[in-house]
């Protein structure tokens, strides 16, 4: 099938006088891991309702899979994890996969096969016929990935998969993206937690205020790499050295090389010492998704994100030689 | 896709919940309490009553008559506590939003609902009132003017006040909906009982008043027609004393419900299960 998994054209969305969604235009293109991103009440989860037809815009038109928002056949090709997960207490885990599949409309005799594969991706096959009610918050968001999974569809969306999920339980989430990535599929990842996104997506958009600010792929954002040079001696020659790297300018003490690789910094480090500088520090400079999520947003925007959690392991390392 | 093919899931669903949250067995288990207690009951009536005799036949049909609506009331309280979490807690707690996702419209969540709970409460409404006019029937002889069809009534009366109860439970959390139901369901049934003294005493404004009360909420028309129907036959109210004509103007008395009456209770149902759709599609969830 052809044409984009999601299309969306000025999507609105207001409750009463709150406005969700202001205005959603995005495009999202078929065997895409896309990340959804952006502070919370930013309007993820509504416009994750709006694209299954969970509840129906005030304005603007989109398309999922090909076919207009809300159609209810549509939805037999799209998987959707919620971020309230919440599945029958009085039910195993094998049940509520039964009740899915039926729902999904799957011939009976996949079913079993169905469901012991996504039990075993999802790892509660140990635990498939223990009633619902008995599980964990996590093992409870497990099943619902599981319960996503069924039927292997086309689109796969999921709201803050890892919300409740130990360490193990995301770098689990991280390899079934991946594997659905490899077999096609078109994963729509909303989440506000951007080292998650940064590491299994292809492309993000930034949303805020109801609004897409930024759409950016990660191919773009590896390539927005460059060092900083702390150095003594001729600067000006050394400029000249490095412009044949990459755009490069003086900062004060510091020689910026914009676009280069982490691979190419040694042979510039021999360059520059070869015309005389003296080198004094070395820094690789790597914009995160966090540094460019901090521009567009603001530092009130990212306090609502991982990214304060995780502020230790996103220090830039210094190399001093 | 098969239109409306999902409701069978649901209805399955719904009922698969009852027996599992063991409600089936707890009703089997009471029904099967009171049944034995009103063969127990009626039996020492039939043997001590200083009365005897037609008279005594007809003191049974009215202690009969009180009986059934004791059981009527139980129905709607059934009817009331199943169908008011039917719909607003699933949403609430998130469990329809993993249904929703799927290719199920929202009418077919509603009446798949609504099914399971009929199939419930229809069943139960039937098999325990036969065993009750059994029960009495075994144990005193007397027979009600149209037995087979009293329950039937009853059944339906249920029926009205479960559709009521899952329809409110489309916007209204479960205790609060439940509230209006059962307040409803009295409000209905003393309308009811002022329409017949209006009818009775010629008083129009209160005979309107029924008519509008049974229009809004058809359930005292089941009910009256279940009384009619589990009254003594005139033979016995002749034998035993009692003008028939007079008879009905007693409170225990009933009237089979005239066809038009009846198709309105039907097109009310349906006419409610859409307002419900309605209400529930525009529900955000």
């Amino acid at each position: 099938m052809s044409g984009p998994a999601i299309e969306t054209h000025e999507l609105r969305k207001t409750f009463g006088r709150i406005v969700a969604l202001d205005g959603l235009t995005m495009t999202v293109p078929r065997g895409e891991v896309f990340g959804f991103l952006g502070p919370n009440g930013a309007g993820k989860t509504t416009a994750v309702k709006l694209l299954l037809g969970l509840s129906r815009p005030t304005a603007g038109e989109g398309l999922v899979l090909g076919a207009p928002l809300g159609e209810v056949s549509a939805r037999r090709l799209v998987g959707y994890l919620p971020e309230l997960f919440r599945y029958q207490g009085w039910m195993t885990a094998r049940e509520v996969l039964a009740l899915h599949c039926e729902l999904a409309r799957m011939p009976k005799s996949d079913w079993a096969e169905e469901i012991a594969a996504a039990l075993a991706l999802v790892g509660l096959a140990g635990r498939a016929d223990d009633r619902t009610e008995t599980y964990s918050k996590g093992m409870q968001q497990r099943l619902g990935l599981g319960v996503a999974l069924l039927g292997r569809p086309e689109l796969v969306m999921l709201d803050e998969p890892t919300s409740a999920l130990d360490p193990v339980g995301r770098q689990d989430v991280r390899r079934i993206i991946a594997s659905l990535r490899d077999r096609g599929a078109t994963v729509f990842l909303n989440s506000h937690l951007l080292t998650e996104v940064e590491r299994v997506c292809d492309r993000v958009a930034i949303v805020d205020h109801g609004r897409v600010v930024a759409e950016l792929s990660m191919a773009d954002l590896e390539s927005e790499r460059g060092v900083r040079i702390r150095l003594t001696g001729p600067t000006e020659a050394a400029v000249g050295v490095a412009s044949r790297l990459g755009p490069s300018r003086i900062e004060g003490e510091w020689l910026v090389v914009d676009g280069l690789a982490v691979a190419d910094v040694p042979a510039l480090v021999r360059e520059l010492v070869a015309i005389g500088a003296a080198i004094h520090a070395v820094v690789p400079i790597h914009h995160s998704l966090e540094d460019r999520f901090m521009a567009l947003l603001g530092p009130e925007a990212v306090a609502g994100t991982d990214a304060v959690a995780r502020s230790a392991d996103s220090n830039l390392p210094e190399v001093h030689p | 896709m098969r239109a409306f093919g999902a409701i069978p899931i649901i209805a399955r669903l719904t009922l698969r919940e009852a027996f599992r949250r063991r409600l089936l067995w707890v009703l089997v288990g009471l029904t099967a309490l009171i049944v034995v207690l009103t063969w127990w009951g009626f039996g020492r009536i039939a043997e001590s009553s200083p009365i005897t005799g037609p008279v005594q036949i007809l003191g049974i049909s009215q202690v009969t008559v009180m009986l059934a609506f004791m059981f009527s009331f139980v129905l709607a309280m059934t009817a009331v506590f199943a169908g008011s979490p039917a719909i607003g807690p699933d949403i609430e707690s998130g469990l329809l939003l993993a249904i929703l996702a799927r290719p199920i419209r929202r009418a077919e969540v509603l009446l798949g609902r609504w099914l399971g709970l009929a199939v419930v409460l229809v069943g139960y409404a039937l098999i325990a009132g036969y065993l009750e006019l059994g029960a009495v029937v075994a144990a005193t002889g007397y027979v009600p003017s149209d037995p087979l069809v009293g329950p039937v009534y009853l059944a339906g009366e249920s029926l009205i006040l479960l559709t009521l109860a899952v329809v409110i439970s489309t916007r209204v959390a479960s205790v609060a909906g439940g509230a209006i139901a059962v307040v409803a369901f009295g409000l209905a049934w003393m309308a009811g009982v002022m329409g017949g003294v209006g009818q009775a005493l010629d008083i129009k404004i209160l005979h309107g008043v029924g008519i509008v009360a049974a229009l809004i909420i058809p359930s005292d028309v089941l009910w009256r027609g279940s009384a009619g129907a589990l009254s003594p036959t005139d033979s016995v109210l002749t034998a035993g004393g009692v003008n028939a004509n007079l008879y009905r103007f007693s409170p225990f008395s009933g009237t089979t419900p005239s066809l038009p009456w009846l198709a309105w209770c039907v097109i009310w149902v349906v006419a409610m299960l859409a307002l419900g759709i309605v209400l529930l599609r525009r529900r955000e969830v």
